[in-house]
């Protein structure tokens, strides 16, 4: 065993670092520090400089545009990243749409797509979740009829992140009736412009209206936009609800929404800040950072397999657990740090708070993920 | 960044489950704890001859020279094992102080220890300290060439099977001064040293012990005069990391047989473990035992890279959250058990003994976390800013 960086992973950080000074711009910066929106230029801006690095698409093959970092190299860039306030959030084309491209899709729709989730060419949605299909998406309803000219859409989409500002949405939809629900699915490709779609967007807690719902009315697709086979689409989606898990589980944004939190009581601006004294708010805000160096270390050990290529063990499953709790409860203590100014419409600290209560829902709730690992770890 | 074993570390881990699969039966584990000392003298020998004794020590010293990870590996199978034996009060504590302290003296009394000639046993907590190794109010007078100790200490574990105890005595300073504590190697026979042997809650012995106007010669003298605390610290951070990893064994059996317990266990007319709410709750057990598992490594990792004040917090902060963990895992297996949880019979009711004794040593949850709130505070003013990492 043997827990300190290498040489070589030291100066691959050292890399990184300058990369971030000359990228990000403080403005930007200052933006993801204070918890404020960040507009869709600003992502764009941002993932333009990180894609000519090279550095889109860490995850993908290097044959395709990736990066052909370790394992390590990737949670040392994520931490990076957290660290220097670079915009949170990610490309979901490029996270989670291009593994499965590049897994399952034709020669075309890799040559065609790959190159342009690179350069943000075009903006993806996920289409899962439904008005009836949540926690159980198996049970989704949105109707794709294939055709002489490819296939008729009906049916309508929820939770969808960005798909106001989305072109694209790749999407799960029923194409048959079989007696388990998951063999009728099948992964779609929808171009947003199409006549029969609509956008509705859903204003949230924190008053943004960052998710919308889509509906699809007689959306005529080309077969072309069928990836993979039909019927298999639920294989691919989960697989790719994987990667996202993986995305969630960032306790780099926890290191650094943690450190913000203590520079904030430390060095108070503006408001009166008496909190640090407070002997309860300085014990809960110790647990959580020993959580914290917990999560940590289990992050480090997955990492560690990943890149000894073993399968993700039972480290990774858990981590979107422990992480999207930790990530709530310092938003919590960090609205809880400002005071009576948390009350003010539109703090940001408040607003943080309101917003990070989704992140023990999407992507599968953590109840869902306490039952799959009760049956895929513990056997239950 | 490896968290593989080396192949060293994969010897001891090897030969420690050996041991702990051939001659650690339940049985074994009874007749040791029934009778005088509370462990078995047959398995310290054992221990000697297989080198574990001088795990920490350097390989000048004769020793294996391992660190905070190897004492992690063995704790962890040690704690699935139920071992009794004292290995963390006499091998990683006393052991890391006498080789930390260097001198002919403690090199003498090191070379002993690891011949498994001789117990060395630590007493450091007092009627009225708490968990706090600071506060010292035992008196180390000087007079001659000897000094005279007196003072009462608590919690002794196995001083009933030492023949040495290392006493923290006050030679200077106020009673919460890190400044002006002296650690002397006293004889446990020697005339005016009085025990009042105890079995703890988990059917291990420890003692108070008192000093009465104890004759202890200078060059008994473990370390230097009135700078004993950075060792005492320093032992008591690997003693803590220590029981941190045997807890993260102990956890491992409880969630496994609990599983277990759920899958077989029908009612309703189907397993038990059937039903949500107690997967759930099997879920938060696991849970608690990987993240237990990696700050116990955390805290390893800590020490073994040697900067004190980075090891003190990770270490407390270790020892604060496996003192909760430890208590949610014991409290759900007995829960998730049922009534048979609460009955003697059951196996798994010596590792829920263990368990919550290990809450208490080396400092509970409250305190290990004022502990690790004041190493963080100090490594901030240290660094002019928040630090954390």
């Amino acid at each position: 065993m043997d827990f300190r960086l290498t040489s070589g992973d030291i100066a691959f950080r050292s890399e990184v670092r300058v990369f971030l000074a000359g990228a990000l711009s403080p403005d930007v910066q200052a933006k993801a520090r204070h918890a404020e929106p960040i507009s869709q230029a600003d992502r764009l801006e941002w993932f333009s400089k990180l894609n000519e690095r090279g550095w889109m698409a860490p995850s993908w093959p290097e044959a395709y545009g990736g990066t052909g970092w370790t394992p390590i190299q990737r949670m040392i860039f994520d931490e990076e990243c957290a660290e220097a306030w670079a915009p949170p959030g990610i490309s979901p084309g490029v996270v989670m749409l291009g593994p499965v491209l590049i897994a399952h899709g034709s020669e075309e729709q890799r040559s065609y797509y790959l190159p342009r989730l690179l350069r943000s060419d075009d903006w993806w949605c996920q289409g899962y979740s439904e008005p009836g299909s949540g926690s159980d998406l198996a049970s989704l309803q949105t109707r794709a009829v294939r055709d002489a000219n490819g296939y008729l859409v009906n049916g309508q989409k929820i939770w969808i992140t960005q798909a106001d500002l989305a072109n694209m949405m790749f999407c799960l939809v029923r194409t048959s009736d079989e007696p388990k629900k998951q063999e009728g699915i099948s992964f779609l490709l929808i171009d947003m412009t199409s006549t029969g779609v609509t956008v509705r967007p859903i204003r949230t807690l924190n008053g943004e209206a960052e998710i919308c719902e889509v509906f699809l009315d007689d959306v005529r697709i080309p077969a072309g936009n069928l990836v993979g086979r039909e019927g298999e689409g639920w294989t691919y989606a989960t697989q790719l609800l994987e990667h996202e898990r993986t995305a969630v589980g960032s306790i780099g944004r926890s290191r650094a929404a943690l450190a913000r939190l203590r520079s904030i009581m430390a060095a108070p601006d503006g408001s009166v800040n008496k909190f640090l004294p407070d002997p309860v708010f300085a014990q809960r805000l110790a647990r959580v950072e020993i959580r914290l160096r917990a999560a940590r270390f289990l992050q480090l050990r997955a990492v560690s397999a990943a890149s000894a290529g073993e399968r993700p063990g039972r480290e990774s499953s858990l981590l979107k657990i422990v992480g999207s709790e930790l990530m709530q409860e310092i938003a919590h203590l960090t609205m809880t740090a400002n005071g009576y100014a948390a009350n003010e419409k539109q703090s940001p600290a408040t607003n943080g708070y309101f917003d990070s209560r989704k992140l023990s829902i999407f992507s599968g709730s953590n109840e869902i993920q306490r039952s799959i690992v009760a049956k895929r770890i513990l056997g239950l | 960044m490896d968290f593989e074993l080396s192949p060293e570390q994969a010897l001891i881990k090897d030969s420690v489950d050996r041991f702990v699969a051939d001659e650690y039966g339940a049985e074994q584990r009874l007749a040791s704890t029934g009778g005088e000392p509370g462990f078995s003298r047959a398995h310290w020998v054992k221990f000697a001859e297989l080198g574990w004794l001088g795990l920490l020590a350097a390989e000048d010293d004769g020793g294996f020279g391992g660190g905070a990870v190897e004492t992690m590996i063995v704790m962890e199978a040690f704690g699935a094992g139920l071992v009794v034996e004292p290995f963390i009060p006499a091998v990683v504590v006393a052991g890391t102080l006498l080789a930390a302290a260097g001198g002919a003296a403690s090199a003498a009394l090191l070379a002993d220890a690891i011949a498994g000639e001789r117990i060395v046993a630590l007493a450091y907590a007092e009627p009225r300290s708490g968990y706090d190794p600071v506060s010292v109010t035992t008196t180390a007078r000087v007079d001659g060439g000897d000094f005279i100790v007196d003072g009462q200490k608590v919690a002794v574990p196995y001083a009933c099977a030492a023949d040495t105890i290392i006493v923290s005595a006050r030679t200077d300073g106020a009673v919460d001064s890190t400044a002006g504590i002296t650690l002397l190697a006293v004889d446990s026979h020697a005339p005016g040293v009085e025990r009042r042997d105890y079995v703890t809650c988990d059917e291990r012995r420890a003692s108070q012990v008192s000093f009465a106007g104890v004759r202890v010669p200078r060059s008994a003298m473990v370390g230097t005069l009135g700078d004993g605390f950075p060792l005492l610290a320093e032992s008591l951070d690997r003693g803590s990391a220590g029981v941190c990893a045997e807890a993260v064994g102990i956890m491992d059996v409880l969630v496994r047989s609990t599983v277990d317990f759920l899958k077989t266990r029908v009612q309703f007319g189907r397993p038990i473990g059937t039903f949500q709410a107690l997967q759930h709750r099997a879920v938060d057990m696991l849970i608690q035992l990987e993240l237990g598992r990696a700050i116990a490594t955390h805290a390893a990792a800590a020490i073994d890279d040697g900067d004190p004040s980075a090891r003190s917090a990770a270490t407390a902060a270790a020892k604060a959250f496996i003192a909760d963990a430890g208590r949610f895992v014991t409290e759900s297996a007995i829960q998730l058990h049922g009534a048979i949880g609460i009955t003697e019979e059951l196996p798994i009711s010596q590792y829920v003994k263990r368990l919550t004794a290990i809450e208490h040593e080396f400092g509970d949850a409250g305190f290990s976390l004022g502990r690790y709130m004041s190493a963080m505070e100090q490594n901030e003013a240290a660094q002019g800013g928040p630090a954390f990492g």
